[in-house]
This record gives C-alpha cells, structure tokens and sequence, in this order.
C-alpha cells in the first residue's frame, strides 16, 4: 500500500474509533440523567477490534455480537441518531427502543443480531455462512465474541461444525480476560487459546487489538487465508474493557483489577495510537482536528436528536411479535 | 380417484417434504438423526446432502445455525427424534429465534421449522417421552402445531415451512401409522384454525395430537352405551389457538373435558380451561375437567407407563362424572395398544 493510500486508510480507521470513543462519552455524560434506561456495556477501549475487522469485511460482510456492541453498531452504521435514539428508547431509535444498549442490530447494514446471553449468536453466524454459500454469496460473516464466550459449550460446537463444513465464518474473539469480574486464569483450563484453535481446521491468528490499523492488516490477511485454503477464520484479539462490566463507571475500588493495568492499557488506547500514527503519516493537526470536530457534531447531533424524538405509541407493544404483524 | 386416496400419517409429511423442497430451493432439513420414522425418506436422494443432512449431535448450536441460515433466506427444518432432545434448543429458540423480529423492528425474519416427534411407546421412559407444547406455546414469538390427522399433517406441514416465523411441529409416534384421506396435490391448512373431527351434542372434548385418537375411541363406547353424543374438538395449532371453535362448541355443549397429551399442571390444558372459564363461564353446566399424564416422570415399566398415560377409559369416566352417570362397563373393551406395531429398540 502506497503513504497516500496508507494515509487515506488510516484517516478513515481514525474516524471510525474516533466517533465510537466520543459516543459513549456522551452515554458516560447524560447517563446520570436517566433518559437512557438500559444497562449500558461500554465498549470503551475495545473501539479497535470492531472498526478493524468491519472495515476489511466491506459493508457487505455481516456481524452477530455481544451485549458489548455500541463500537460494532457505530463502526458499521455510523449513525449516531439511531444509536442514541434506540438508548433513548424513542421512534428514531432501531427498533422502538423494544432493543434497548443490549440488542443493537441493524441488518440493512450488516450487524444482524446480537444477544445479552453469552455466546448465544455465535451458532447464528455459522448458519447465515452456510446461507450465504448455499446463495452463492461470497460475504463473510464475523462472530465477535469476548473470551467468557469460550467457556460455552455451544462456542466449541459452533467452531466444530463450522470447520466440519468449511463455512465462511471468522470468529473474533475480543479477549479482554473478563467474564464479568473473573479472569481467564481462574475459569479456562488450558493455557494457550491459540494452539487450542488451532488443532480445528481453520485459520487461526492473534494478536494485540489495540490498533486498528494492525486488526485490519490481520483481518484483512486473515479473510485471505480463509478464501484460499476454504476454512473458517478465528482471530483472537487481546483488549482491555477501561470501564465497569455493565454501567459507565470506572470500576477499580471493587477490587479485581489495578489502576496500574488501566494505566499500562492506556499507553495503548486505540485512539492514542491512531492519532499518534495520523501524525507519523504527515498528517496535519488541523486535519485531525477537523474530522475530530465533525465526529463531536455528529455526535451531538445524535444525542439531541434522539431527546427530543418521540417515545413510541404503547400500541407499539403488540407490534413485529411476529413478522409482518 | 385422488379424493379416495388413504395415506399414512408418515408418507402425508414425506410427500409435504418433497413436494416443498421440489417447489423452493430454500428449504434443507438437517438433524441428528435423519428419518424420523420414515418421514424423510428420499429427500437426500433427490435433492442431493446438501439439502438434507445430519449433523453432529448438538442441539444447541444446530438450532443457532438453523436461526442464522433462515435470517439469511434460507428455509431450515430441523429435526429431533425425540422432543425431550429439543430442551436443549431452549435457548436458541426464546432467547434468539422467538426475539429477533420484535428486537430488530420488525425486519428481521426466521423461518424455521423444528419438527419433533413425541409420544410413548415401549419403555421410552422419562428421556424419551414428552411433549412439551405447553413449554414452547408458552413464549410469544413462537408457534406451535400438532396435527392428528395425516390430511392435518401434510398441510399444516406445508403451511409452517412457508411462514416467516419459527414453528414447532409435534408429531405423535402412534400416529406415523394411521392412514386417512390425503390430496395428492400441495395444499395449506392454516395455522391458528382448529377443527371439529366430530360432531356431537352432549360435550366437548379438547384433545391434543394422540389424544384425539382416545377421544374418538371413548365417543365411540359412549354413544353405544350411555347415548352420550360426544363433540371432539382438535385444536391442530396451539399457538395461535383458535378459541372460537372451541367456544362455539362449549356454548353448546355446556361441558368440557380437555384431553391433553401431557401433564395437566401448567399445561396446555389449564389454559383451555382458563379460556373457557373466562369467556363462557355462564354456559357452562359442569367445572373443565382435565385429562393428561400423571403428575410423574414417566416410568419404563408397562405396568407403570400404562397408569401413567391417559386412555379412552381416563376420559370416559371423567366424563361419566361430569353428566352423573353410572359407570360405563368397560369389561369387554380393548383399549388402544400398538404393541402388535412396535417392538423396539426405540
């Protein structure tokens, strides 16, 4: 890839971790509030995982997440007037705010569905790959998951039947070494997730995914593997969650992890480093500051729009139980 | 002459499968076990493994997968040989299939058929015998039929693989065998409407599935030996439930028994009787009597599993109960018992 190109790349990977930090900022701002009555999980330092992969999926490619998937909504949508609209819970929202923070979708873009049960859209992702083959089509869908997923069986039987078939499906597992308070040590009974992957058939790769730019290199390389040797992708990414497991706080009085490990983490803050590397391609700082700018608007704009949204009519209730009715 | 022609039970669906895979590309069926009596035969013949195949045994992830390629256009039928194995895609189905329409606004659409069969036979014991309508009738979001006949069955079949939403089909493993007047040519029997398979006067019985069988059987005894003129409601769908046909029956009547091929606790049968209470309380001449499994795992024993499961007899004394009459004399009576059909090992 040429400095130019590079450049232009880098610009457009800014703006997406960009405008999902600055989001959330303004959940963490107005939440006190109470306008917003959905338990918030903040995707606050894991902005990279899902602007990386979805960026080298295209916007064709399709999403099954997690609870934690404000950085997946935004990074495929962009569109903060439904995200704030649905948290909210107004008309403008994407589904009446009957999904609430925990069941963001937006299929017309690709984020099909993502569920507040652990684990439980992975086997989703498996089916809508073989869909997509049996269709002839050659989209990929990506499963994001955190590492508590892998405690499921049903993770294992997904992967399982996945590689069986030789389905179209990355798995992206977005390790923060959290389910809720407890870390991997004390619930996972191997040592390397990798080498465990990788016994599957399938293509298997790791590293940090605290930069964007180097997640979408690895998916990028990884969505290439995929294609030539016809097998399912895992991609295992290690991040850390700044905020509490549910709720827009810092959380390190209660004891389970340091300041200190924030402040390591933070070295690495995906927008930090992005920046940084904005700069390090010649990239102005007036530049920056303008696409910083339009972000907040959009933001903003999204928050505004979304107070001043109607709430639904209570007849909205009985309505889409099921389709077409 | 197509309107003669008799058919099992097995062959209705069989030929509803074949028929439907023929007409859309869309639809597969996939399970752990691949006939389910007979029922799938041909299909990986004709339309080639990968439209009919099994899959590892792991319900929980099948049933995700089914999900997932049914949001991306594709029309899944999912099997079980047993609908004890289908506990196991509980959550796939409420926590995932039933919400994804109403959590996406209305866009997205899921439809899944998942095919079990139930029923008893031949020491099945507590794993292998239940129902569970009640349980998957209970979360909105879902549907749930159970057809008796095998007309009903092909075309309530036909009818669940072309709705946009995910259903459940139970299927009786008595009934694979019975025969009775199928078209030959496609046809849709609409979910959410019931069906009187008999006419009578004196009192209605609200049978599921099997139990229509006993039902029959007890208006049979009945009318030869009390004179009483028994009307058999089969409800087919219990999720959308047709409550009028089963109100315009007791409105008549004045008394109802549901017969039910479950438990009574919690059952779909307290809530038949819950919507005849509530809607037709003053037409009512007698309380809603219930009929179902004892309130017990089911045991593998004969002698057990026949005090375990409702027959013609349960209901003809319920019956006999409600209008005040003697006791029927039973004596002479052979009750229903396909052990002559059914040997095992299943």
């Amino acid at each position: 890839m040429n400095k130019s190109a590079r450049a232009i790349l880098n610009k457009k990977l800014y703006a997406g971790v960009y405008l999902i930090r600055k989001a959330e900022e303004f959940i963490v701002k107005n939440y006190p509030d109470n306008g917003m009555k959905t338990p918030m999980h903040m995707s606050m330092g894991q902005e990279a995982t899902s602007v990386g992969v979805c960026e080298a999926l295209g916007p064709r490619g399709q999403i099954v997440g997690t609870y934690r998937s404000h950085a997946l909504f935004l990074a495929k949508t962009k569109d903060t007037k439904r995200f704030f609209g649905e948290m909210y819970g107004k008309v403008s929202g994407v589904a009446n705010g009957k999904a609430g923070s925990m069941h963001l979708s937006s299929p017309e873009h690709g984020l099909v569905c993502v569920s507040a049960v652990v684990a439980s859209t992975i086997p989703e992702a498996v089916g809508m790959a073989f869909a997509n083959r049996m269709k002839q089509d050659d989209r990929v869908v990506a499963a994001f998951f955190g590492d508590g997923a892998m405690d499921a069986g049903v993770f294992w039987e997904s992967l399982n039947f996945a590689c069986l078939k030789r389905l179209p499906v990355l798995f992206v597992c977005e390790d923060n070494d959290l389910a809720v308070h407890v870390f991997a040590k004390n619930r996972q009974g191997f040592d390397s997730m990798i080498d465990l992957i990788s016994q599957y058939n399938c293509v298997a790769l790791e590293a940090e995914g605290t930069d964007v730019e180097q997640v979408h290199q690895l998916s990028v390389q990884i969505l290439g593997l995929m294609k030539e040797r016809n097998q399912p992708g895992f991609l295992h990414l290690k991040c850390y969650r700044y905020l509490e497991h549910v709720g827009v706080k810092e959380d390190f009085h209660v004891g389970y992890r340091s300041k200190e490990d924030f402040d390591s983490w933070f070295q690495r803050d995906p927008i930090l480093v992005q920046r940084r590397k904005l700069l390090e391609l010649g990239i102005q700082e007036l530049e920056i500051v303008d696409i910083e700018q339009s972000l907040d608007k959009q933001a903003e704009e999204g928050v505004e729009s979304a107070k001043t949204a109607d709430f639904p009519d209570t007849k909205e209730l009985f309505k889409g139980v099921f389709y077409g009715e | 002459m197509e309107n003669k022609r008799k058919i099992s039970f097995c062959d209705a669906i069989n030929e509803a499968l074949h028929q439907e895979m023929e007409r859309d590309p869309n639809i597969f069926v996939y399970g752990g076990e691949g006939s389910i009596f007979g029922s799938n035969k041909g299909l990986k013949e004709r339309f080639g493994s990968d439209r009919c195949f099994v899959t590892p045994i792991a319900e929980d992830s099948m049933t995700g997968f089914g999900i997932g390629a049914a949001i991306n256009g594709l029309r899944p039928i999912f099997n079980h040989i047993r609908a004890d194995f289908a506990l196991i895609t509980l959550n796939q189905l409420v926590n995932m299939g039933s919400t994804l329409c109403y959590g996406s606004g209305g866009e997205i659409k899921v439809p899944i058929v998942m095919r079990s069969a139930i029923g008893r036979g031949w020491g099945q014991g507590y794993q292998h015998s239940k129902s569970m309508q009640s349980v998957f009738a209970h979360f909105p979001g879902l549907k749930v039929i159970m057809p008796t006949t095998p007309y009903d069955a092909k075309g309530l079949l036909i009818s669940a693989i072309r709705d946009d939403n995910p259903v459940i089909c139970l299927e009786h493993r008595w009934l694979y065998w019975q025969e009775g007047y199928v078209p030959e040519s496609s046809y849709t029997i609409p979910i959410g409407k019931g069906s009187v398979l008999k006419k009578g006067q004196d009192v209605t019985v609200v049978a599921t599935s099997w139990m229509n069988v006993e039902a029959a059987q007890a208006a049979e005894i009945l009318y030869k030996k009390q004179g009483v003129d028994i009307e058999i409601i089969d409800p087919r769908t219990l999720t959308p439930l047709d409550e009028e046909i089963i109100l315009t029956s007791v409105e008549k009547t004045g008394h109802c028994v549901v017969a039910d091929n479950d438990w009574v606790f919690c059952g779909f049968s307290a809530e038949v009787a819950a919507v005849v209470s509530e809607k037709c309380f003053y037409r009512l001449r007698s309380p809603v009597s219930r009929v179902g499994f004892a309130h017990t795992p089911c045991p593998t024993v004969r002698i057990l599993e026949n005090e375990f499961y409702p027959n013609a007899a349960n209901i003809i004394r319920s019956i006999e109960k409600k209008l005040k009459l003697n006791p029927t004399d039973l004596s002479d009576e052979n009750f229903y018992s396909h052990e002559h059909k059914f040997t095992g090992p299943f």
